[in-house]
C-alpha cells in the first residue's frame, strides 16, 4: 500500500486502471469524464501502453472488442450519451465473451440532457442496455478511495467471467478531489492466462472471437452456458454495505453519491432520536437480496432514494416481495436530492405518508 | 506429377457456403495465397464483418474476430495496438465498409493504422437478399430500388478507394476486378502489395475489389461477370491510387 494523496475521482479512475495492469484505453470526449482519457493519455505511454481517442464511442468499444480478443486488459470510459452508443459494443463483447472494463461517469438524460450528476443509467446498465439475454456486473462506488479498489476488482471480475463489467458514477465523484491510498500495481505476469485470445495461431490450432451461431440450437446452447455463467456471478460476487443500528426501523437503500447524502440525513436524524439502517448495494447487479433478508423482519418500511425518477427501486420491490412498504424520493436531470429533502421525505415516511406524492 | 492447383495452406478443407459464380471465394483465395507467400499465416490475425462473409473465420486456418456490422477496421484497431508485430486484415463488404462503416474505415485511414483491408465491392447487400447499397449504380434495380437507383432521391454511386486515396494515413489503395483471369492475376499482385505495405510499416492499406454477385443481381455466373467489366469498371475504374512513397518514385 502506498501512501495517503489527495486525488481527483476521474484521475483516481485512470490511475487505478494502470495499477490493474490495464495498458489500452479507447475513448471519445465527453463531460463529465474527460479527466480519465486525459490523465489515460499522459500516464499510458509512460508505462507502454496505448492510449487511442477514437472517432467515436461506438468505434472505441469496437477497439475495446479487438484488443479484449488479443488477449489485453482493456478499458474504456464516457458519459451516458456516449454509453448509449456503446450498447451494441457491449452485446458483443457479452456474446464473445470478452473482458473489459467500461466505466460510465452518468449524467442527466434523457438525450443530451445535462452534465450534472445522475444515476438515470441504472436500468441500461443492469438490464443490459443492448439485445439479447446478457448480464453485466455493476459496480457503484460512493467514494473515490472505494472507485478505485472497484476499478481494480472489475478487471479481475471481467477476466475471471470472461465478461465485461461496468463501473458507474456521477461528476460528483468524478470531480471531487478526495484523499486515496493507492494500492500497489498488479504485477503483470500475476495476470490471468488468456489461451482463447486471438495472437497468432503459432502451434496451435486457430482461436475465433465470435458471437454468430446460425444454428438456432447451438445459439440456445451458447446462452445457457452465459446463463450459467451469470448464476455463478450472482453466487460468487454480490457485494453490499448494511448499516443496521440497533432499534432501527426504517432503512434507507441508496447507491454511490446518494447513498453519502443519505448518511448525513441517518446523522442527524439519529440526533433527533430517530435510527434509520442504510443498505447500499455495492453491486448494482448482481442486486444484493441478503441485507434484504437479514432486516426485513424488523423493517417498517424502506426508503430508497435515487438520482433517478425510480429505478433501482424496482429492484428494492423485488427484493422486498410485498412484505414491506417500499418508498420512494429522487431528483433528477442532476439535482442532487438536498438532506433537508431526504429528511422531509423520512418524515413522511414515519408518518405513513408516502413521500413520493 | 507435377500439382497445378493446391488449396492454399492458409484455408481450411472446407465447404464455402457461397452461391455458384460468386467471386468471394476467389477473393478468399487470393487472401490466403498471399498469407502463404508471405509466410505469416501463424502470426496473422483477420476480422471477419458482417455480410456474406460474416462466416469467413471457418474458411481461413488462421486466428479470427468476428466484429459487427462495420466495426471491422476498429476491431482490427484494437488488435493491432495489442500486437503490433502481428499482421491484422479485414474483409468487408460494401453495405459494412461503404454505409455503417464509413466513420470506421475512413478513421483507420486517417490514422494510418497498420492494418490491410480487402473490400467487396458488389453494388448491393448480398447477404439481406439484394438491397440498394451506397455503390449500386444508377438506374441499377435492387429489391429497395424497385425503379432502378435514382439519383435525385438517393444520390451517386460512392467511390470508396478515390476518397481513402485523398488520406495521408492510406499507403496503399488500389481497385481491382475478380472478372477474369488476367484481372484475377492483378488483383493477386495488388494484395500482396497490400499485405506488404502493413509488413514494411508503411501504413494503411486497401484493395478494393469489383465482385460478382449473381444471386442477387438475377443473373448467370456468365453474365454476372460480363456486367462487372461493362458496367462496374466503368463506374468504378481500375488502378492504384495511392503507392507506398518509394515505389511512386521513378
Ligand atoms: C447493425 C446491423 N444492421 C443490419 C444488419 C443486417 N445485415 C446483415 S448483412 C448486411 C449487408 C451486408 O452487405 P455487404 O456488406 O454489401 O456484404 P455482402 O453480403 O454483399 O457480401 C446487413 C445490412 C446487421 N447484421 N447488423
Ligand atoms: S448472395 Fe451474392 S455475394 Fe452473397 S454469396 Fe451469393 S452471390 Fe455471393
Amino acid at each position: 500500500m502506498g501512501e495517503r494523496i489527495l486525488m481527483k475521482g476521474n484521475e483516481a479512475i485512470g490511475e487505478a486502471a494502470i495499477r490493474a495492469g490495464c495498458r489500452y484505453f479507447f475513448g471519445y470526449p465527453i463531460t463529465p469524464q474527460n479527466e480519465i482519457p486525459e490523465y489515460l493519455s499522459r500516464r499510458l505511454p509512460e508505462v507502454g501502453g496505448v492510449f487511442l481517442q477514437a472517432e467515436s464511442e461506438v468505434a472505441a468499444i469496437n477497439m475495446v472488442y479487438g484488443a479484449a480478443g488479443a488477449g489485453a486488459r482493456v478499458m474504456t470510459s464516457s458519459s451516458s450519451p456516449g454509453i448509449s452508443l456503446k450498447q451494441e459494443g457491449l452485446s458483443y463483447l457479452a456474446g464473445a465473451e470478452l473482458p473489459c472494463v467500461v466505466v460510465n461517469i452518468i449524467r442527466g438524460g434523457p438525450g443530451l440532457g445535462g452534465i450534472q450528476p445522475a444515476q438515470s443509467d441504472y436500468f441500461q446498465a443492469t438490464r443490459g442496455g443492448g439485445h439479447g439475454d446478457y448480464r453485466t456486473p455493476v459496480f457503484g462506488p460512493a467514494s473515490i478511495q472505494e472507485m478505485v479498489e472497484l476499478v481494480m476488482e472489475a478487471f479481475e471480475v471481467a477476466d475471471r467471467y470472461r465478461n465485461p463489467v461496468m463501473v458507474v458514477g456521477d461528476g460528483i465523484l468524478g470531480q471531487m478531489m478526495e484523499p486515496v491510498v493507492l494500492p500497489d500495481p498488479k504485477p503483470l505476469d500475476s495476470l490471468p492466462a488468456k489461451p482463447w485470445a486471438t495472437t497468432g495461431n503459432q502451434g496451435r490450432p486457430p482461436n475465433v472471437i465470435n458471437s454468430l451461431f446460425l444454428d438456432a440450437n447451438l445459439c440456445s446452447r451458447h446462452n445457457e452456458h452465459l446463463q450459467e455463467k451469470y448464476r455463478e456471478i450472482c453466487r460468487r460476487e454480490v457485494r453490499y454495505e448494511l448499516v443496521d443500528p440497533e432499534g432501527a426501523e426504517i432503512y434507507f437503500v441508496a447507491y454511490g453519491t446518494t447513498s453519502r447524502v443519505v448518511r448525513s440525513v441517518m446523522n442527524r436524524a439519529r440526533e433527533e432520536g430517530i435510527i434509520t439502517g442504510l443498505i447500499r448495494p455495492i453491486t448494482l447487479w448482481p442486486f444484493p437480496q441478503e441485507p434484504f433478508e437479514r432486516v426485513v423482519e424488523r423493517a417498517k418500511a424502506f426508503l430508497c432514494v435515487e438520482m433517478s425518477a425510480g429505478q433501482m427501486v424496482e429492484d428494492v420491490r423485488l427484493a422486498v416481495n410485498g412484505r414491506r412498504p417500499v418508498h420512494f424520493y429522487g431528483r433528477t436531470g442532476g439535482v442532487v436530492p438536498s438532506p433537508a429533502e431526504i429528511a422531509d421525505a423520512l418524515r413522511k415516511v414515519l408518518e405513513g405518508r408516502d413521500p413520493g406524492a | 506429377m507435377r500439382e497445378v492447383f493446391t488449396r492454399p495452406k492458409s484455408m481450411r478443407k472446407v465447404v464455402m457456403h457461397y452461391c455458384p459464380g460468386c467471386t468471394h471465394g476467389i477473393a478468399h483465395r487470393l487472401v490466403a495465397e498471399a498469407i502463404d507467400e508471405l509466410g505469416i499465416q501463424h502470426r496473422t490475425i483477420g476480422v471477419a464483418s458482417v455480410g456474406c462473409s460474416v462466416l469467413a473465420y471457418e474458411y481461413f486456418d488462421c486466428d479470427f474476430q468476428q466484429a459487427a456490422h462495420g466495426r471491422a477496421p476498429a476491431v482490427a484497431t484494437g488488435i493491432k495496438r495489442v500486437l503490433p508485430d502481428r499482421v491484422v486484415f479485414t474483409y468487408q463488404g460494401d453495405g459494412d465498409l461503404a454505409s455503417i462503416g464509413t466513420a470506421e474505415i475512413v478513421h483507420a485511414a486517417m490514422r494510418g493504422e497498420r492494418i490491410t483491408v480487402i473490400f467487396i465491392n458488389n453494388a448491393v447487400y448480398g447477404m439481406t437478399g439484394g438491397q440498394m447499397a451506397p455503390t449500386t449504380l444508377v438506374g441499377q434495380v435492387t429489391t429497395t430500388s424497385p425503379g432502378g437507383r435514382d439519383p435525385r432521391h438517393c444520390g451517386h454511386p460512392i467511390r470508396i478507394a478515390e476518397m481513402l486515396a485523398t488520406l495521408e494515413g492510406a499507403a496503399y489503395v488500389a481497385r481491382v476486378s475478380l472478372h477474369d483471369p488476367a484481372h484475377v492475376a492483378r488483383a493477386r499482385r495488388a494484395v500482396l502489395k497490400a499485405f506488404r505495405t502493413q509488413l514494411e510499416d508503411r501504413g494503411f492499406a486497401l484493395v478494393e475489389m469489383l465482385s460478382s454477385c449473381p444471386t442477387n443481381w438475377g443473373m448467370s455466373p456468365r453474365e454476372a461477370l460480363r456486367w462487372v467489366k461493362e458496367k462496374l469498371i466503368p463506374q468504378y475504374p481500375l488502378g492504384e491510387f495511392r503507392v507506398p512513397e518509394e515505389e511512386a518514385r521513378p
